[in-house]
């Protein structure tokens, strides 16, 4: 016969704790098992103090570049290296370059066919006197045509990374501006013309003596230079403004591509051009090139002068 | 003849690549870059190309050296104005390692 547990004891079991919870009654583990409290965490500065000194130790010692040998020897070996490396190329390249033969000697590799039809039938073929002139806007005249546009795309870029608005153009911290300099001012007064007159020379004697379009454009293009540099922006702004300086650089290349346009057309269908090649000598001789000149030189001048401006100011 | 003084001009010209290299200040490496284009413009006129001559004089010693120098004076005053001093009150101290003197 079994006996029958006292009511204390089966108070602890967990039958009874289950048949107390189906029931709905009071859960006895509430406000038993949370958490109760926690007190502060209180430490003393010196437990701080000691904690840092110890992390500054341990970064000390892991991070000691001076005793610290793999790293020395890095270094070392990374001087050695280098300049070893440097020497080889240096020597390597060298020799290449004393395998070259002579410059000018007459059994060059470069001395063939081409060379010697540039040389004899240039001057009858182009109608120039200056054979790299006709050379450079004759026979590889595309080129020519792919180098000025590649001034207009270089101009154009730097006017989208350097350009600002017009109300900061107008507030440019002061010491941006040049100075009232007496003696630049009297040097370029008699400078500047002297050098706009020897560009023009220079580029309108392209075909007869040396110089062309892109020295005498880039001629042109110090001579504004050196004007806006020592008379200030608001002077150079009454004759070389944004609007002709566009007005100048759009002309001047859809014209050259209208010249090209031509002479490509009549150059791949064998149709006779209708320009006239002149006596060699005269200043309108050699077909267009006259007016090629021309107008590589007002793009090269522009150019250069857009790339003064945008640097110093933001603005043309 | 013209063979020394090509070969003296070539020695000044890797002198001169050099310095630019070495050189600690600024405006001295624009300076004597400067006198790089000007050496071998005068290379030029001695290897008989008088159109390469015009262009690397016009070029590289007009054009190129004040691009250079314009960018330097731009790169004081931005300096300036990034540490918040008044760039107008600005010397050359930032760039070429001294002070300039006051003219009048």
């Amino acid at each position: 016969m079994s006996k029958l547990r006292p009511q204390n004891e089966y108070e602890k079991t967990s039958s009874f704790r289950f048949w107390q919870w189906l029931a709905g009654e009071k859960d006895p583990y509430i406000d038993n098992v949370e958490m109760k409290v926690q007190e502060e965490f209180h430490e003393f500065p010196i437990q701080v103090r000691k904690r840092e000194i110890d992390h500054i130790k341990l970064h000390d010692k892991i991070y000691d570049i001076d005793h610290n040998k793999e790293i020395k020897f890095f270094q070392g070996a990374y001087r050695v290296s280098a300049i070893v490396l440097c020497a080889v190329i240096m020597i390597a390249l060298v020799l290449c370059a004393s395998y070259l033969p002579k410059a000018g000697s007459p059994d060059n590799p470069t001395v063939n066919e081409v060379a010697e039809r540039y040389v004899e039938q240039g001057t009858a073929e182009t109608g120039v006197i200056n054979t790299v002139t006709g050379m450079i806007l004759n026979y590889r005249g595309f080129d020519t045509f792919g180098e000025t546009c590649v001034l207009f795309i270089a101009s154009s870029c730097v006017m989208i990374l350097l350009m600002v608005s017009e109300e900061k153009l107008k507030n440019l911290p002061k010491n941006l501006e040049p100075k009232d300099d007496k003696i630049l001012q009297y040097v370029a007064r008699i400078i500047v013309p002297v050098l706009m007159i020897f560009g023009f020379y220079v580029i309108v004697n392209g075909h007869l003596s040396p110089g062309g379009g892109f020295s005498g454009g880039a001629i042109i293009g110090s001579g504004l230079i050196l004007y806006s540099s020592a008379f200030g922006a608001e002077k150079i702004r009454k004759f070389f403004n944004e609007k002709v300086y566009k007005c100048i650089k759009i002309t001047a290349l859809i014209l050259y591509g209208c010249i090209m346009t031509y002479y490509f057309y009549t150059g791949a269908n064998g149709i006779p051009n209708i320009f006239p090649l002149g006596t060699p000598g005269n200043i309108l001789s050699a077909g267009m090139i006259f007016f090629i000149n021309l107008f590589v030189g007002s793009e090269v001048a522009c150019t250069v002068y857009s790339f003064y401006a945008l640097f110093k100011r933001g603005g043309l | 003849m013209s063979d020394i003084i090509i070969f003296l001009l070539m020695i000044f010209l890797v002198v001169c690549a050099i310095s630019v290299s070495f050189s600690k200040n600024l405006l001295n490496s624009v300076i004597i870059f400067m006198s790089y284009s000007t050496v071998m413009a005068i290379i030029w006129i001695l290897l008989e190309s008088p159109d390469l001559a015009i262009t690397e004089a016009a070029v590289g010693a007009g054009i190129t050296s004040v691009l250079f120098f314009v960018t330097l004076k731009k790169i004081k005053t931005i300096d300036a104005m990034v540490a918040g001093e008044d760039p107008t009150t600005l010397g050359s101290e930032t760039v070429t390692g001294k002070e300039e003197t006051p003219h009048e």
